[in-house]
């Protein structure tokens, strides 16, 4: 890749100076690693052996709370992305609504989930209704920008097609555009649930509802075995969803 | 789809039988049922009183944000080199481990598709469904609090990234390349070094470099659970309510993104 | 009838495509449009219905100064202008009714259309039409399943859907068979004779436009050079439209082009 060999050298030693000055600022406090080696065992004994009984009214709310935000705000989300990625897409929306539409979709890319969380839970109070304005407003950064580079990518010839026929709009947009795009789209939604659902279980760690409060609080008390049982329920239902979603991809195609 | 003949001997169509179409609507309409069912469940515990609040309560935050605290930058150099740091030993460590675990996932390169194979796609599913922030909440809770639990939290999240994108690439290599290396007679390393890593190179470096920029945006927030960074100063501002504080650091952090999408993207068109 | 009246086109990029082209095509005539790739016959059609916004000039189609209409009227102009793609530009995954009703879509409202409720006499209308080219059993296909020359079928029958006043005809054969080719040209031709339909057919394959249509247009470089019968495109017309080439061995290629057509039909009546 890069040619001249003194720049080679310049950039490996360049590269061993930093880890170097990296590994330093890492400063362990190797008593309190040591400490924590018998904690990391029991949270490896914890996930080997979950406990799913003792905190299940706690896990079954937050799951509850959980799941019932991925499904409101994936769909909110998907409602909202339509237009916006529309609009942000070059060869349909004229200049002003393309600038308007691409600032919103930076707006919500640029800022971590968390982070939209702690200021929305500020302003609407603690629980899932927050979450969900959180994972809605997210969903909308994603989908809208992917929507808007999949119309930017369709075969031009058929929407012209569409146009000399002396179609409307909206009319060249559900003939010309939407048919090509909407397997990608169904996808993407798809992908996003499975989002949606990991994120809520982060969220909670900042108020926001859902199992990641539950989780939390599991840690908190150091009850490893609970921790355990919670993520093992998050990675099943990730992989469920997965699994579910690559058959109905497949049936959409 | 449907077309019918009429009984005058013409023909109709309709784009679904009825029953497709009876379908389609029951399908919409269940959508519909179970996200305004969702929606209730969701909003039972609801304070309303807060959320029509909201606006003042916007209004009254943003009030007291702006200005940002410009003179706290100086207090944010450190954070902001831990943060780097911790993106990039994170992802070092992470590409360390997910490098093998590609290889032992990827259907043409494990030594053993009944045990290993699975245990890898395990591992690669129990890292990707995991947030970062969940890992490090963790570590924390294991370790300590500090950067080492930032670093192998972000390490631990970016295993399954990795892992998945790279077995899927070396899934996609041409058999045929390492067909004409194995008839030279080299052995199962040279076979890897000279057919099969010259074929996922490219993939390989695009994929960590793109992981990297990523982690950048998640070190960000790690210290929010005590992992160290700018979040430390992030969770620090905001239990002490000092909101123009809170301000400069997110200007920080957004830029911090920029910067390593930035970087990132340049350093991939160059590989590509 | 169709006028063109001085018709000019600079691209922004200061290119000039078409440089004061003028013709008029009465009823029922078919009109071959041949050239140079990059001699503006592309740009011509779309300057017709405005898919390419003429720098100046006039077109009339009858006492309709298209040119010169606003968006709506432009809307409503296009109905009555068909047009023939290149590469077909079917909907491909729409069924063949879809893609033949869509050519009515100027004339329906957004919500009939979208919930794909056309008017009983638009759907019998493109029974008829399918029936015509000859895919009546093909309606609840999708577009992608069929061959080329089905699809080109599916595209004229679309254009015929708008009942058009004028048939606008891109490459029709650019990605045919030779033989395919033949019978989608002579399909048109066939078409525009019923229907007293004007029509430009925009052709790189001129043995294929002097077999077919009834008057030629040469351009060069955005000016038309040529004007006249087929039978008085001499090899000195064709040098002035192409620049200099042996034209009378393209022209035994198209013969025996021709004859192994011919062979073909005979062999085909004689197993029949």
């Amino acid at each position: 890749m890069v040619k001249d060999p003194r720049w080679r050298w310049a950039l490996a030693v360049g590269a061993a100076v930093y880890l170097a000055l990296a590994l330093g600022t890492l400063d362990v406090n190797w008593a309190r690693v040591a400490d924590g080696l018998e904690r990391g065992a029991r949270f490896i004994g914890g996930f080997l052996a979950p406990d799913f009984t003792t905190r299940w009214r706690d896990i079954s709310q937050g799951l509850t709370e959980s799941l019932t935000m991925t499904v409101t705000s994936t769909v909110a989300g998907v409602l909202i992305s339509i237009p916006i990625g529309v609009g942000a897409a070059r060869n349909l929306a004229p200049p002003a609504v393309y600038y308007v539409c691409r600032a919103i979709i930076a707006l919500s890319r640029s800022l971590q989930e968390i982070i939209v969380a702690i200021l929305l839970v500020a302003m609407f109070g603690f629980g899932p209704f927050a979450g969900f304005l959180t994972l809605t407003f997210a969903t909308i950064g994603f989908l809208s920008k992917l929507l808007a580079e999949d119309i930017e990518t369709i075969d031009e010839a058929q929407a012209e097609a569409i146009r000399a026929t002396g179609a409307s709009w909206l009319q060249l947009v559900t003939w010309g555009v939407m048919p090509q795009v909407m397997p990608r789209l169904v996808g993407l939604s798809l992908y996003r649930v499975d989002i949606n659902f990991r994120e809520s279980a982060v969220i909670g760690i900042v108020g926001a509802g859902g199992i990641g409060a539950t989780l939390n609080t599991a840690i908190d008390r150091y009850e490893y075995d609970s921790a355990g049982a919670i993520l093992l329920i998050i990675i099943g239902i990730v992989m469920a969803a997965e699994y579910a979603s690559s058959h109905i991809r497949r049936w959409v195609q | 789809m449907a077309v019918t003949r009429r009984a005058d001997g013409g023909f109709d169509w309709r784009l679904r039988t009825p029953r497709q179409s009876l379908a389609q609507w029951a399908l919409w309409l269940g959508l519909v049922a179970l996200t305004v069912w969702c929606w209730e469940v969701m909003t039972e515990t609801t304070i309303w009183a807060f959320v029509s609040d909201a606006p003042r309560q916007a209004a009254d935050i943003a009030g007291r944000a702006f200005p940002p605290r410009w003179s706290y930058m100086e207090r944010l150099w450190g954070p902001l080199w831990d943060t780097l740091n911790i993106a990039t030993l994170g992802t070092l460590l992470g590409v360390a481990i997910a490098l093998p675990v590609a290889f032992l996932a990827a259907r043409n390169t494990t030594p053993s598709a009944l045990i290993l194979r699975p245990a890898a796609l395990f591992v690669i599913v129990a890292s990707r469904s995991i947030n970062s922030l969940i890992w490090a909440l963790l570590l924390v809770s294991i370790l300590g609090p500090g950067l080492l639990a930032g670093v192998i939290a972000i390490a631990l999240r970016s295993i399954g990234f990795i892992g998945k994108l790279l077995y899927e690439a070396i899934e996609e290599i041409d058999a045929r390349q390492v067909e004409a290396v194995q008839a030279t007679g080299a052995s199962g390393p040279q076979v890897l070094t000279y057919a099969v890593w010259p074929q996922i190179a490219p993939a390989f470096w695009g994929v960590s470099v793109f992981r990297w920029d990523i982690n950048i945006r998640e070190s960000a927030v790690l210290g929010l659970v005590g992992a160290g960074g700018l979040g430390l100063q992030l969770s620090g501002s905001l239990n002490t309510l000092a909101w123009p504080q809170v301000t400069m650091i997110i200007i920080v952090i957004l830029a911090a993104v920029v910067a390593s999408e930035w970087v990132s993207a340049k350093v991939r068109h160059a590989i590509i | 009838m169709l006028s063109v009246e001085n018709l000019v086109k600079t691209y922004r990029t200061g290119d000039k495509a078409l440089n004061a082209v003028s013709f008029t095509a009465p009823k029922g005539q078919v009109v071959g449009l041949i050239g140079p790739s990059g001699a503006g016959k592309s740009t011509l059609i779309r300057c017709v219905n405005r898919l390419v916004e003429p720098t100046s000039g006039k077109v009339r189609l009858g006492d309709l100064d298209v040119t010169a209409l606003p968006r709506g009227a432009l809307r409503r102009a296009r109905r009555r202008i068909g047009m023939i793609f290149q590469e077909y530009a079917l909907i491909e995954r729409l069924t063949v009714m879809e893609n033949v009703l869509s050519g009515r879509l100027g004339y329906t409202s957004f919500w009939r259309s979208w919930l794909r409720r056309f008017p009983p006499a638009d759907i019998e209308n493109a029974f008829r039409l399918l029936d015509r080219v000859g895919l009546t059993e093909h309606a609840d296909k999708r577009a992608d399943a069929l061959s080329g020359g089905q699809r080109q079928r599916v595209g004229i029958a679309r254009a015929l859907a708008q009942e058009p006043e004028l048939l606008l005809v891109d490459e029709p054969t650019a990605s045919l068979d030779p033989k395919t080719s033949r019978q989608i040209m002579r399909l048109i031709v066939e078409i525009c004779d019923e229907r007293g339909l004007p029509a430009i057919i925009n052709i790189h394959d001129v043995a294929l436009a002097q077999q077919f249509v009834a008057r030629i247009i040469g351009l060069r470089a955005g000016a038309v050079v040529f004007d006249g019968p087929p039978d008085a495109l001499d090899a000195a017309a064709l040098t002035r439209i192409y620049g200099e080439e042996d034209w009378t061995a393209m022209r035994k290629a198209a013969e025996a082009d021709r004859e192994a057509e011919r062979d073909e039909a005979e062999r085909l009546a004689g197993l029949a």
